[in-house]
Protein backbone atom coordinates (compact mmCIF):
# COMPACT_ATOMS: atom_id res chain seq x y z
CA UNK A 1 0.00 0.00 0.00
CA UNK A 2 2.63 2.26 0.85
CA UNK A 3 4.58 1.14 -2.21
CA UNK A 4 2.05 2.37 -4.55
CA UNK A 5 1.50 5.35 -2.47
CA UNK A 6 5.35 6.10 -3.46
CA UNK A 7 4.63 5.02 -6.84
CA UNK A 8 1.13 7.41 -7.31
CA UNK A 9 3.32 10.27 -6.00
CA UNK A 10 5.91 10.17 -7.91
CA UNK A 11 3.76 9.69 -10.86
CA UNK A 12 1.78 13.27 -10.06
CA UNK A 13 5.63 14.40 -9.85
CA UNK A 14 6.76 13.23 -13.11
CA UNK A 15 3.25 14.60 -14.58
CA UNK A 16 3.99 18.38 -13.22
CA UNK A 17 7.49 18.22 -14.63
CA UNK A 18 6.39 16.73 -17.98
CA UNK A 19 3.72 19.56 -18.28
CA UNK A 20 6.28 22.62 -17.79
CA UNK A 21 8.28 20.66 -20.59
CA UNK A 22 5.85 20.07 -22.48
CA UNK A 23 4.64 23.95 -21.82
CA UNK A 24 7.91 25.08 -22.40
CA UNK A 25 9.28 23.59 -25.46
CA UNK A 26 8.16 24.71 -28.63
CA UNK A 27 8.99 27.22 -31.66
CA UNK A 28 9.33 30.25 -29.80
CA UNK A 29 11.86 29.10 -26.47
CA UNK A 30 10.28 30.49 -23.11
CA UNK A 31 12.33 30.54 -20.07
CA UNK A 32 11.54 28.29 -17.45
CA UNK A 33 10.75 31.02 -15.15
CA UNK A 34 7.87 33.10 -17.16
CA UNK A 35 6.08 29.78 -17.55
CA UNK A 36 6.01 29.64 -14.24
CA UNK A 37 5.16 32.97 -13.68
CA UNK A 38 2.18 32.62 -16.50
CA UNK A 39 0.60 29.85 -14.83
CA UNK A 40 0.10 31.70 -11.55
CA UNK A 41 -1.35 34.78 -13.49
CA UNK A 42 1.67 36.90 -12.41
CA UNK A 43 3.65 39.48 -14.93
CA UNK A 44 5.75 37.81 -17.80
CA UNK A 45 8.52 39.56 -19.52
CA UNK A 46 6.73 39.61 -23.04
CA UNK A 47 3.38 39.78 -23.63
CA UNK A 48 3.22 37.67 -26.46
CA UNK A 49 5.23 34.86 -24.76
CA UNK A 50 2.13 34.80 -21.78
CA UNK A 51 -0.45 34.85 -24.81
CA UNK A 52 1.64 31.39 -26.56
CA UNK A 53 1.25 30.06 -23.39
CA UNK A 54 -1.81 30.32 -21.98
CA UNK A 55 -3.72 30.11 -25.70
CA UNK A 56 -1.92 27.70 -27.39
CA UNK A 57 0.67 25.53 -25.73
CA UNK A 58 -1.96 24.82 -21.47
CA UNK A 59 -4.70 23.98 -24.26
CA UNK A 60 -2.65 21.66 -25.90
CA UNK A 61 -0.73 20.43 -22.85
CA UNK A 62 -4.07 19.21 -20.99
CA UNK A 63 -5.68 17.81 -24.33
CA UNK A 64 -2.10 15.97 -24.39
CA UNK A 65 -3.11 14.95 -20.63
CA UNK A 66 -7.07 14.30 -21.20
CA UNK A 67 -5.80 12.29 -24.47
CA UNK A 68 -3.12 10.36 -22.83
CA UNK A 69 -5.08 9.36 -19.62
CA UNK A 70 -8.41 8.78 -21.13
CA UNK A 71 -7.01 6.04 -24.12
CA UNK A 72 -4.65 4.59 -21.38
CA UNK A 73 -7.49 3.73 -19.27
CA UNK A 74 -9.60 2.72 -22.18
CA UNK A 75 -7.31 0.02 -22.86
CA UNK A 76 -6.91 -1.07 -19.25
CA UNK A 77 -11.06 -1.34 -19.24
CA UNK A 78 -10.59 -3.00 -22.86
CA UNK A 79 -7.84 -5.51 -21.29
CA UNK A 80 -9.63 -6.74 -18.27
CA UNK A 81 -12.80 -6.93 -19.84
CA UNK A 82 -11.87 -9.52 -22.15
CA UNK A 83 -9.05 -10.86 -20.44
CA UNK A 84 -7.09 -10.34 -23.52
CA UNK A 85 -3.30 -8.39 -23.47
CA UNK A 86 -3.85 -7.35 -26.97
CA UNK A 87 -7.64 -5.32 -26.36
CA UNK A 88 -6.90 -1.76 -26.49
CA UNK A 89 -9.35 1.01 -26.92
CA UNK A 90 -10.28 0.57 -30.48
CA UNK A 91 -11.25 -2.66 -30.17
CA UNK A 92 -15.14 -2.66 -30.62
CA UNK A 93 -14.38 -0.64 -33.61
CA UNK A 94 -14.66 2.99 -32.47
CA UNK A 95 -12.04 4.83 -34.26
CA UNK A 96 -13.07 2.93 -37.38
CA UNK A 97 -16.64 4.13 -37.18
CA UNK A 98 -15.34 7.77 -36.75
CA UNK A 99 -12.68 7.37 -39.61
CA UNK A 100 -15.99 5.88 -41.63
CA UNK A 101 -18.14 9.54 -40.36
CA UNK A 102 -14.93 11.91 -41.17
CA UNK A 103 -13.93 9.96 -44.63
CA UNK A 104 -17.49 10.25 -45.82
CA UNK A 105 -17.84 13.91 -44.76
CA UNK A 106 -14.69 14.88 -46.38
CA UNK A 107 -13.91 12.09 -49.21
CA UNK A 108 -17.77 11.73 -49.70
CA UNK A 109 -18.38 15.51 -50.82
CA UNK A 110 -17.32 14.10 -54.21
CA UNK A 111 -19.74 11.56 -54.53
CA UNK A 112 -22.54 13.44 -52.90
CA UNK A 113 -21.65 17.10 -54.94
CA UNK A 114 -21.38 20.14 -53.53
CA UNK A 115 -24.29 19.64 -49.91
CA UNK A 116 -21.14 18.38 -48.10
CA UNK A 117 -18.24 20.23 -49.91
CA UNK A 118 -18.78 23.86 -48.23
CA UNK A 119 -19.48 22.26 -44.87
CA UNK A 120 -16.48 19.77 -44.50
CA UNK A 121 -13.63 22.62 -43.92
CA UNK A 122 -15.51 23.26 -40.53
CA UNK A 123 -13.39 21.44 -37.51
CA UNK A 124 -17.10 21.15 -35.87
CA UNK A 125 -18.25 19.22 -38.73
CA UNK A 126 -15.48 16.80 -38.42
CA UNK A 127 -16.18 16.40 -34.34
CA UNK A 128 -19.78 15.65 -35.24
CA UNK A 129 -18.96 13.07 -37.99
CA UNK A 130 -16.33 11.56 -36.12
CA UNK A 131 -18.68 11.15 -32.92
CA UNK A 132 -21.82 10.22 -34.77
CA UNK A 133 -18.98 7.55 -36.14
CA UNK A 134 -18.17 6.30 -32.98
CA UNK A 135 -21.63 6.25 -31.63
CA UNK A 136 -23.36 3.91 -34.07
CA UNK A 137 -20.77 1.93 -33.77
CA UNK A 138 -21.04 1.72 -29.78
CA UNK A 139 -25.05 1.74 -30.51
CA UNK A 140 -24.02 -1.57 -32.79
CA UNK A 141 -21.89 -3.21 -30.38
CA UNK A 142 -24.32 -2.21 -27.29
CA UNK A 143 -27.01 -3.80 -29.08
CA UNK A 144 -25.21 -6.91 -29.87
CA UNK A 145 -23.61 -7.62 -26.22
CA UNK A 146 -26.92 -7.84 -24.77
CA UNK A 147 -27.48 -10.45 -26.96
CA UNK A 148 -24.37 -12.03 -26.68
CA UNK A 149 -23.16 -13.86 -23.79
CA UNK A 150 -19.71 -14.86 -24.92
CA UNK A 151 -17.45 -12.03 -24.06
CA UNK A 152 -14.81 -13.32 -26.73
CA UNK A 153 -17.64 -13.16 -29.73
CA UNK A 154 -18.51 -9.71 -28.81
CA UNK A 155 -14.30 -8.89 -29.64
CA UNK A 156 -14.49 -10.80 -33.00
CA UNK A 157 -17.88 -9.05 -34.07
CA UNK A 158 -16.13 -5.31 -32.75
CA UNK A 159 -12.73 -6.37 -34.87
CA UNK A 160 -15.34 -7.32 -37.97
CA UNK A 161 -17.27 -3.83 -37.37
CA UNK A 162 -13.89 -2.26 -37.09
CA UNK A 163 -12.72 -4.68 -40.67
CA UNK A 164 -16.34 -2.95 -42.29
CA UNK A 165 -15.74 0.19 -41.90
CA UNK A 166 -12.50 0.30 -43.12
CA UNK A 167 -13.13 -1.39 -45.52
CA UNK A 168 -15.75 1.15 -46.80
CA UNK A 169 -13.12 4.21 -45.61
CA UNK A 170 -10.56 2.32 -48.69
CA UNK A 171 -13.25 2.27 -51.15
CA UNK A 172 -13.83 6.21 -50.79
CA UNK A 173 -10.79 6.69 -50.74
CA UNK A 174 -9.56 4.52 -53.65
CA UNK A 175 -12.34 7.59 -55.96
CA UNK A 176 -10.90 10.33 -54.19
CA UNK A 177 -9.11 13.47 -55.28
CA UNK A 178 -6.08 13.73 -53.99
CA UNK A 179 -6.59 17.18 -52.10
CA UNK A 180 -9.59 15.39 -50.25
CA UNK A 181 -7.48 12.17 -49.45
CA UNK A 182 -4.93 14.57 -48.42
CA UNK A 183 -6.88 16.01 -45.92
CA UNK A 184 -8.13 12.68 -44.89
CA UNK A 185 -4.76 11.56 -44.19
CA UNK A 186 -4.11 14.58 -42.13
CA UNK A 187 -7.17 14.09 -39.78
CA UNK A 188 -5.75 10.11 -39.37
CA UNK A 189 -2.26 11.39 -38.41
CA UNK A 190 -4.08 13.05 -34.94
CA UNK A 191 -3.48 16.59 -33.18
CA UNK A 192 -3.52 17.74 -30.10
CA UNK A 193 -3.20 21.57 -30.85
CA UNK A 194 -6.23 22.46 -32.39
CA UNK A 195 -8.36 23.04 -29.54
CA UNK A 196 -9.95 26.16 -27.74
CA UNK A 197 -10.38 26.35 -24.31
CA UNK A 198 -14.60 25.59 -25.04
CA UNK A 199 -13.73 22.50 -26.91
CA UNK A 200 -11.21 21.31 -24.21
CA UNK A 201 -14.56 21.66 -21.89
CA UNK A 202 -16.42 19.68 -23.38
CA UNK A 203 -13.65 17.25 -23.86
CA UNK A 204 -13.33 17.13 -19.81
CA UNK A 205 -16.88 16.43 -19.44
CA UNK A 206 -16.99 13.72 -21.62
CA UNK A 207 -13.52 12.38 -19.65
CA UNK A 208 -15.33 13.09 -15.98
CA UNK A 209 -18.17 11.17 -17.20
CA UNK A 210 -15.87 8.04 -18.20
CA UNK A 211 -13.52 8.43 -15.31
CA UNK A 212 -16.40 8.28 -12.82
CA UNK A 213 -18.22 5.32 -14.48
CA UNK A 214 -15.07 3.58 -14.58
CA UNK A 215 -14.58 4.47 -10.41
CA UNK A 216 -18.13 2.47 -9.94
CA UNK A 217 -16.89 -0.51 -12.34
CA UNK A 218 -13.76 -0.78 -9.66
CA UNK A 219 -14.97 -3.72 -7.38
CA UNK A 220 -16.57 -5.54 -10.41
CA UNK A 221 -13.26 -4.95 -12.84
CA UNK A 222 -11.58 -6.65 -10.04
CA UNK A 223 -13.95 -9.99 -9.89
CA UNK A 224 -13.20 -10.01 -13.45
CA UNK A 225 -9.42 -11.12 -13.12
CA UNK A 226 -10.31 -14.52 -11.74
CA UNK A 227 -12.52 -14.64 -15.21
CA UNK A 228 -16.54 -14.46 -15.82
CA UNK A 229 -17.37 -17.83 -14.74
CA UNK A 230 -15.57 -16.92 -11.08
CA UNK A 231 -16.31 -13.56 -11.40
CA UNK A 232 -20.36 -14.39 -11.64
CA UNK A 233 -20.13 -17.11 -8.89
CA UNK A 234 -18.74 -13.85 -6.73
CA UNK A 235 -22.14 -12.33 -7.15
CA UNK A 236 -21.14 -10.06 -9.90
CA UNK A 237 -24.37 -8.92 -12.74
CA UNK A 238 -21.44 -9.45 -15.81
CA UNK A 239 -24.34 -7.82 -18.60
CA UNK A 240 -24.73 -4.58 -16.23
CA UNK A 241 -20.83 -4.56 -15.97
CA UNK A 242 -20.10 -5.07 -19.36
CA UNK A 243 -22.51 -2.51 -20.49
CA UNK A 244 -21.09 0.32 -17.60
CA UNK A 245 -17.49 -0.45 -18.85
CA UNK A 246 -18.13 -0.25 -22.59
CA UNK A 247 -20.32 2.84 -22.67
CA UNK A 248 -16.96 3.95 -20.38
CA UNK A 249 -14.86 3.28 -22.85
CA UNK A 250 -16.85 4.58 -25.71
CA UNK A 251 -17.71 8.37 -23.74
CA UNK A 252 -13.77 8.14 -23.28
CA UNK A 253 -11.78 7.21 -26.31
CA UNK A 254 -15.27 7.98 -28.46
CA UNK A 255 -15.06 11.95 -27.05
CA UNK A 256 -10.65 11.85 -28.15
CA UNK A 257 -11.39 10.36 -31.39
CA UNK A 258 -13.62 12.85 -32.24
CA UNK A 259 -11.39 15.70 -30.95
CA UNK A 260 -8.36 14.89 -31.14
CA UNK A 261 -7.84 12.12 -34.10
CA UNK A 262 -7.21 8.53 -33.76
CA UNK A 263 -3.60 8.61 -31.98
CA UNK A 264 -2.73 4.85 -31.70
CA UNK A 265 -0.61 2.68 -29.25
CA UNK A 266 -1.22 4.56 -26.05
CA UNK A 267 -4.55 2.89 -25.04
CA UNK A 268 -2.77 -0.58 -26.10
CA UNK A 269 0.93 0.20 -24.36
CA UNK A 270 0.84 2.29 -21.26
CA UNK A 271 -1.34 -0.62 -19.39
CA UNK A 272 1.26 -2.77 -19.40
CA UNK A 273 3.66 -0.33 -18.73
CA UNK A 274 1.92 0.32 -15.54
CA UNK A 275 1.68 -3.28 -14.91
CA UNK A 276 5.66 -4.01 -15.29
CA UNK A 277 6.23 -0.89 -12.58
CA UNK A 278 3.47 -0.81 -10.30
CA UNK A 279 2.96 -4.13 -8.01
CA UNK A 280 -0.25 -4.83 -7.25
CA UNK A 281 -3.32 -5.61 -9.93
CA UNK A 282 -6.44 -3.97 -7.77
CA UNK A 283 -7.93 -1.66 -10.23
CA UNK A 284 -8.47 0.80 -6.86
CA UNK A 285 -4.55 1.53 -7.14
CA UNK A 286 -3.99 0.56 -11.34
CA UNK A 287 -6.96 3.12 -12.50
CA UNK A 288 -4.62 6.20 -11.31
CA UNK A 289 -1.37 4.57 -11.97
CA UNK A 290 -2.88 4.19 -15.39
CA UNK A 291 -4.45 7.49 -16.12
CA UNK A 292 -0.93 9.47 -14.47
CA UNK A 293 1.21 7.12 -17.10
CA UNK A 294 -1.10 8.00 -19.98
CA UNK A 295 -0.69 11.58 -19.65
CA UNK A 296 2.84 11.58 -19.03
CA UNK A 297 3.23 9.44 -22.35
CA UNK A 298 1.49 11.40 -24.16
CA UNK A 299 3.03 15.28 -22.74
CA UNK A 300 6.16 13.47 -23.66
CA UNK A 301 5.60 12.27 -27.23
CA UNK A 302 3.95 15.75 -27.54
CA UNK A 303 7.27 17.65 -26.48
CA UNK A 304 9.06 15.33 -29.04
CA UNK A 305 6.53 15.89 -31.88
CA UNK A 306 6.98 19.51 -31.79
CA UNK A 307 10.33 19.52 -32.18
CA UNK A 308 11.99 21.92 -30.23
CA UNK A 309 13.37 25.48 -31.40
CA UNK A 310 11.84 24.02 -34.82
CA UNK A 311 8.98 25.03 -36.33
CA UNK A 312 7.95 21.95 -37.65
CA UNK A 313 5.35 19.47 -35.98
CA UNK A 314 5.36 15.62 -36.28
CA UNK A 315 2.31 14.03 -36.54
CA UNK A 316 1.48 12.46 -32.86
CA UNK A 317 0.06 8.99 -33.64
CA UNK A 318 3.37 8.22 -35.21
CA UNK A 319 5.20 9.59 -32.43
CA UNK A 320 3.26 7.48 -29.93
CA UNK A 321 4.38 4.27 -31.91
CA UNK A 322 8.32 5.18 -32.57
CA UNK A 323 8.33 6.51 -28.94
CA UNK A 324 6.43 4.02 -26.89
CA UNK A 325 6.87 0.75 -29.25
CA UNK A 326 10.45 0.13 -28.18
CA UNK A 327 9.70 1.23 -24.35
CA UNK A 328 7.22 -1.59 -24.85
CA UNK A 329 9.74 -4.11 -26.32
CA UNK A 330 12.72 -3.64 -24.15
CA UNK A 331 10.41 -3.93 -21.06
CA UNK A 332 9.07 -7.00 -22.29
CA UNK A 333 12.36 -8.61 -23.27
CA UNK A 334 13.81 -7.79 -20.35
CA UNK A 335 11.15 -9.73 -18.00
CA UNK A 336 11.52 -12.54 -20.80
CA UNK A 337 7.91 -12.70 -20.75
CA UNK A 338 4.43 -11.01 -20.58
CA UNK A 339 2.24 -12.17 -17.35
CA UNK A 340 -1.38 -11.44 -17.79
CA UNK B 1 -20.08 -23.75 15.21
CA UNK B 2 -23.41 -22.72 14.57
CA UNK B 3 -24.45 -25.34 12.32
CA UNK B 4 -25.44 -29.25 13.50
CA UNK B 5 -23.98 -31.55 11.28
CA UNK B 6 -27.42 -32.75 10.32
CA UNK B 7 -28.37 -28.80 9.11
CA UNK B 8 -29.33 -29.17 5.07
CA UNK B 9 -27.50 -26.85 3.38
CA UNK B 10 -28.41 -27.71 -0.27
CA UNK B 11 -31.11 -30.46 -1.63
CA UNK B 12 -33.19 -30.67 -5.09
CA UNK B 13 -36.63 -32.44 -5.43
CA UNK B 14 -37.63 -33.81 -8.89
CA UNK B 15 -34.80 -32.05 -10.50
CA UNK B 16 -34.71 -32.36 -14.14
CA UNK B 17 -31.47 -31.60 -15.65
CA UNK B 18 -30.18 -31.11 -19.43
CA UNK B 19 -29.96 -28.86 -22.18
CA UNK B 20 -32.71 -27.57 -24.66
CA UNK B 21 -33.42 -30.25 -26.66
CA UNK B 22 -32.35 -32.80 -24.60
CA UNK B 23 -32.52 -34.42 -21.10
CA UNK B 24 -29.38 -35.67 -19.48
CA UNK B 25 -31.12 -36.84 -16.15
CA UNK B 26 -34.03 -36.26 -13.76
CA UNK B 27 -35.89 -37.35 -10.91
CA UNK B 28 -32.87 -36.30 -8.93
CA UNK B 29 -33.56 -35.94 -5.07
CA UNK B 30 -30.52 -34.79 -3.15
CA UNK B 31 -29.49 -34.09 0.05
CA UNK B 32 -26.40 -32.60 1.19
CA UNK B 33 -25.75 -31.84 4.66
CA UNK B 34 -23.18 -29.94 6.52
CA UNK B 35 -19.87 -31.24 7.69
CA UNK B 36 -19.67 -33.73 4.68
CA UNK B 37 -17.20 -34.61 1.92
CA UNK B 38 -19.34 -35.55 -1.23
CA UNK B 39 -18.31 -37.29 -4.80
CA UNK B 40 -20.17 -36.56 -7.84
CA UNK B 41 -18.77 -39.44 -10.29
CA UNK B 42 -20.05 -41.20 -13.42
CA UNK B 43 -18.42 -41.92 -16.71
CA UNK B 44 -17.45 -39.59 -19.23
CA UNK B 45 -20.73 -37.27 -20.61
CA UNK B 46 -22.74 -38.90 -18.11
CA UNK B 47 -23.50 -35.65 -16.39
CA UNK B 48 -22.04 -34.47 -13.77
CA UNK B 49 -21.08 -31.10 -14.44
CA UNK B 50 -24.38 -30.56 -15.84
CA UNK B 51 -25.52 -31.61 -12.51
CA UNK B 52 -23.34 -29.41 -10.76
CA UNK B 53 -24.01 -26.55 -13.34
CA UNK B 54 -27.76 -26.68 -12.43
CA UNK B 55 -26.79 -26.74 -8.62
CA UNK B 56 -25.02 -23.20 -9.04
CA UNK B 57 -27.21 -21.62 -11.34
CA UNK B 58 -25.14 -21.49 -14.29
CA UNK B 59 -27.87 -23.77 -16.45
CA UNK B 60 -31.27 -23.42 -15.51
CA UNK B 61 -33.38 -26.35 -14.29
CA UNK B 62 -35.34 -28.21 -16.71
CA UNK B 63 -37.97 -28.64 -13.97
CA UNK B 64 -37.84 -29.72 -10.12
CA UNK B 65 -36.83 -27.22 -7.09
CA UNK B 66 -33.11 -26.48 -6.13
CA UNK B 67 -33.10 -25.39 -1.89
CA UNK B 68 -30.70 -23.87 -0.38
CA UNK B 69 -31.01 -23.64 3.19
CA UNK B 70 -34.67 -25.39 2.75
CA UNK B 71 -35.53 -22.11 0.58
CA UNK B 72 -35.86 -22.13 -3.31
CA UNK B 73 -32.77 -20.55 -4.65
CA UNK B 74 -34.73 -18.26 -7.50
CA UNK B 75 -35.50 -16.45 -4.25
CA UNK B 76 -32.03 -15.60 -3.47
CA UNK B 77 -30.13 -12.54 -4.76
CA UNK B 78 -26.80 -13.31 -6.96
CA UNK B 79 -25.18 -11.76 -3.93
CA UNK B 80 -27.06 -13.94 -1.03
CA UNK B 81 -26.11 -16.78 -2.81
CA UNK B 82 -22.72 -15.82 -3.65
CA UNK B 83 -22.44 -15.85 0.26
CA UNK B 84 -23.88 -19.45 0.37
CA UNK B 85 -22.22 -21.33 -2.03
CA UNK B 86 -18.49 -20.94 -3.47
CA UNK B 87 -16.86 -23.00 -6.58
CA UNK B 88 -13.74 -24.25 -7.75
CA UNK B 89 -13.39 -24.96 -11.39
CA UNK B 90 -11.03 -27.00 -13.90
CA UNK B 91 -10.22 -23.41 -15.83
CA UNK B 92 -7.06 -21.64 -15.11
CA UNK B 93 -8.30 -18.47 -17.20
CA UNK B 94 -7.42 -15.84 -14.22
CA UNK B 95 -4.81 -13.32 -14.09
CA UNK B 96 -1.32 -15.13 -13.62
CA UNK B 97 -0.51 -12.07 -12.59
CA UNK B 98 -2.38 -11.92 -9.70
CA UNK B 99 -0.13 -12.89 -5.93
CA UNK B 100 -1.88 -15.71 -3.94
CA UNK B 101 -2.69 -12.98 -1.81
CA UNK B 102 -4.29 -11.19 -4.18
CA UNK B 103 -6.28 -13.65 -5.74
CA UNK B 104 -7.49 -14.96 -2.31
CA UNK B 105 -9.01 -11.81 -1.31
CA UNK B 106 -11.22 -11.33 -4.32
CA UNK B 107 -12.83 -14.07 -2.22
CA UNK B 108 -14.09 -11.47 0.01
CA UNK B 109 -15.93 -9.76 -3.15
CA UNK B 110 -20.09 -10.65 -1.35
CA UNK B 111 -18.71 -9.05 1.56
CA UNK B 112 -16.34 -5.70 0.43
CA UNK B 113 -17.84 -2.32 -0.01
CA UNK B 114 -18.60 -0.60 -3.77
CA UNK B 115 -15.06 0.12 -3.78
CA UNK B 116 -14.19 -3.55 -3.12
CA UNK B 117 -11.91 -1.90 0.15
CA UNK B 118 -10.82 -5.02 2.65
CA UNK B 119 -11.97 -4.21 5.99
CA UNK B 120 -9.96 -5.56 9.15
CA UNK B 121 -12.58 -8.61 9.23
CA UNK B 122 -11.79 -9.29 5.49
CA UNK B 123 -7.86 -9.73 6.07
CA UNK B 124 -8.47 -11.60 9.32
CA UNK B 125 -10.44 -13.95 6.74
CA UNK B 126 -7.77 -14.18 4.06
CA UNK B 127 -5.48 -14.65 6.73
CA UNK B 128 -7.10 -17.93 8.13
CA UNK B 129 -8.10 -19.04 4.28
CA UNK B 130 -3.98 -18.88 3.70
CA UNK B 131 -3.17 -20.39 6.75
CA UNK B 132 -5.84 -23.61 6.55
CA UNK B 133 -4.29 -24.52 3.37
CA UNK B 134 -0.89 -23.88 4.00
CA UNK B 135 0.15 -20.65 1.97
CA UNK B 136 0.74 -18.05 4.22
CA UNK B 137 4.26 -18.31 3.16
CA UNK B 138 3.29 -18.06 -0.38
CA UNK B 139 1.49 -15.00 0.03
CA UNK B 140 3.51 -12.58 -1.95
CA UNK B 141 4.44 -14.83 -4.74
CA UNK B 142 2.86 -14.46 -8.16
CA UNK B 143 0.45 -16.87 -9.51
CA UNK B 144 2.89 -17.48 -12.57
CA UNK B 145 5.61 -19.50 -10.62
CA UNK B 146 3.32 -21.54 -9.02
CA UNK B 147 3.03 -25.10 -10.11
CA UNK B 148 -0.64 -26.40 -11.52
CA UNK B 149 -1.36 -28.25 -7.78
CA UNK B 150 -0.25 -24.90 -5.75
CA UNK B 151 -2.58 -23.39 -8.15
CA UNK B 152 -5.06 -25.64 -6.91
CA UNK B 153 -4.71 -25.15 -3.54
CA UNK B 154 -4.99 -21.17 -3.97
CA UNK B 155 -8.09 -21.48 -5.74
CA UNK B 156 -9.40 -23.36 -2.91
CA UNK B 157 -8.53 -21.20 -0.14
CA UNK B 158 -9.75 -18.37 -2.70
CA UNK B 159 -13.32 -20.24 -1.71
CA UNK B 160 -12.53 -20.63 1.79
CA UNK B 161 -12.03 -16.82 2.32
CA UNK B 162 -15.48 -16.23 0.64
CA UNK B 163 -16.66 -18.04 4.05
CA UNK B 164 -19.57 -20.13 3.22
CA UNK B 165 -21.07 -22.97 4.30
CA UNK B 166 -21.07 -25.04 0.65
CA UNK B 167 -18.35 -25.53 -1.83
CA UNK B 168 -18.39 -26.92 -5.12
CA UNK B 169 -15.60 -27.93 -7.20
CA UNK B 170 -15.26 -29.35 -10.52
CA UNK B 171 -12.74 -32.37 -10.87
CA UNK B 172 -10.43 -30.70 -8.60
CA UNK B 173 -7.98 -33.49 -8.83
CA UNK B 174 -7.11 -33.09 -13.14
CA UNK B 175 -3.56 -32.91 -13.73
CA UNK B 176 -2.34 -33.75 -10.34
CA UNK B 177 -0.04 -36.88 -9.51
CA UNK B 178 -1.27 -39.38 -7.35
CA UNK B 179 0.27 -38.03 -4.28
CA UNK B 180 -1.16 -34.51 -4.81
CA UNK B 181 -4.77 -36.23 -5.57
CA UNK B 182 -4.68 -37.65 -1.77
CA UNK B 183 -3.49 -34.57 -0.68
CA UNK B 184 -6.02 -32.56 -2.31
CA UNK B 185 -9.07 -34.66 -1.52
CA UNK B 186 -7.81 -35.14 1.98
CA UNK B 187 -7.58 -31.51 2.62
CA UNK B 188 -11.45 -31.22 1.73
CA UNK B 189 -12.11 -34.29 4.64
CA UNK B 190 -10.02 -32.26 7.17
CA UNK B 191 -11.89 -28.94 5.88
CA UNK B 192 -15.28 -30.64 6.09
CA UNK B 193 -14.65 -31.98 9.85
CA UNK B 194 -13.01 -28.61 10.79
CA UNK B 195 -15.35 -26.15 9.57
CA UNK B 196 -18.55 -28.00 9.37
CA UNK B 197 -18.72 -27.01 5.55
CA UNK B 198 -20.23 -29.23 2.96
CA UNK B 199 -18.19 -29.87 0.07
CA UNK B 200 -19.27 -31.13 -2.81
CA UNK B 201 -16.86 -32.23 -5.90
CA UNK B 202 -17.09 -34.19 -9.35
CA UNK B 203 -14.44 -36.41 -9.94
CA UNK B 204 -12.96 -39.33 -11.71
CA UNK B 205 -11.09 -40.45 -8.99
CA UNK B 206 -13.76 -43.44 -7.87
CA UNK B 207 -11.13 -45.17 -5.60
CA UNK B 208 -10.25 -42.40 -3.74
CA UNK B 209 -13.72 -41.36 -3.60
CA UNK B 210 -14.94 -44.49 -1.92
CA UNK B 211 -12.08 -44.52 0.53
CA UNK B 212 -12.42 -41.19 1.94
CA UNK B 213 -15.94 -39.29 1.32
CA UNK B 214 -19.27 -39.35 3.63
CA UNK B 215 -21.54 -39.69 0.26
CA UNK B 216 -21.21 -40.61 -2.68
CA UNK B 217 -24.02 -39.13 -5.88
CA UNK B 218 -23.95 -41.35 -8.73
CA UNK B 219 -24.80 -40.24 -12.04
CA UNK B 220 -25.30 -43.09 -14.54
CA UNK B 221 -27.45 -43.13 -17.51
CA UNK B 222 -30.15 -40.84 -16.86
CA UNK B 223 -30.23 -41.63 -13.22
CA UNK B 224 -28.98 -39.87 -10.07
CA UNK B 225 -28.47 -42.07 -6.84
CA UNK B 226 -27.03 -40.62 -3.42
CA UNK B 227 -25.72 -43.29 -1.04
CA UNK B 228 -23.24 -43.50 1.90
CA UNK B 229 -19.81 -45.80 -0.20
CA UNK B 230 -20.63 -48.78 1.28
CA UNK B 231 -24.33 -48.87 0.70
CA UNK B 232 -23.25 -47.90 -3.02
CA UNK B 233 -21.06 -50.94 -3.11
CA UNK B 234 -23.81 -53.63 -1.44
CA UNK B 235 -26.52 -52.21 -3.81
CA UNK B 236 -24.19 -53.33 -6.53
CA UNK B 237 -24.43 -50.18 -8.39
CA UNK B 238 -20.82 -49.60 -9.11
CA UNK B 239 -20.51 -53.09 -11.21
CA UNK B 240 -23.17 -51.32 -13.58
CA UNK B 241 -21.07 -47.88 -14.18
CA UNK B 242 -18.68 -49.38 -16.88
CA UNK B 243 -18.97 -51.91 -19.69
CA UNK B 244 -17.39 -55.22 -18.74
CA UNK B 245 -15.34 -55.92 -21.25
CA UNK B 246 -12.19 -53.92 -19.84
CA UNK B 247 -12.53 -53.10 -15.96
CA UNK B 248 -14.84 -54.72 -13.15
CA UNK B 249 -15.39 -53.68 -9.98
CA UNK B 250 -14.40 -55.77 -6.74
CA UNK B 251 -16.96 -55.12 -4.37
CA UNK B 252 -14.21 -56.91 -1.52
CA UNK B 253 -11.31 -55.18 -2.04
CA UNK B 254 -13.63 -51.53 -3.25
CA UNK B 255 -11.63 -51.16 -6.05
CA UNK B 256 -11.70 -50.97 -9.97
CA UNK B 257 -9.90 -53.89 -11.60
CA UNK B 258 -8.73 -54.74 -15.38
CA UNK B 259 -9.84 -57.62 -16.56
Amino acid sequence: MKKVATYLLLGIILLLIALLINVSLGSVSIPLKDVIKSFFNQEVSNDTWRYIILEYRLPKAFTAILVGSGLALSGLLMQTLFRNPLAGPYVLGLSSGASLGVALVIMGSSFFGGIAAGLFLSKWTLVIASSLGSFLVLLAVLGTSFKIKDTMALLIIGLMFASLTSAVVSVLSYFSPSQQLQQYIFWSFGSLGNLSWTELSLLFLFWCCGILLSIFCIKNLNALLLGEKYAKSLGTNLKQNRFFVILATSLLAGSITAFAGPIAFIGLAVPHLVRQIIPKNNHLFLMPSVLTGGAILMLFCDSISQIPGSELTLPINAITSIIGAPVVIWLLVRKKKLIF
Amino acid sequence: MKNSASHTKLSTKNLCIGYADKTVASGINLNIKSGELIAVIGTNGSGKSTLLKTIIGELEAKSGEVFLENEKIQQFSAKSIAEKISIVLTETHFSKNLSVEELVALGRHPYTNWLGILTEDDKKAIKNALALIDLTDKAKRKCSSLSDGQLQKVMLARALAQDTSLIILDEPTTHLDLYHKVFVLKLLKQLTKETQKAIVFASHEINLALQLCDQIILVNKGEVIQETPEKLIEDGHLEKLFPKNLIQFDAETKNFKVV
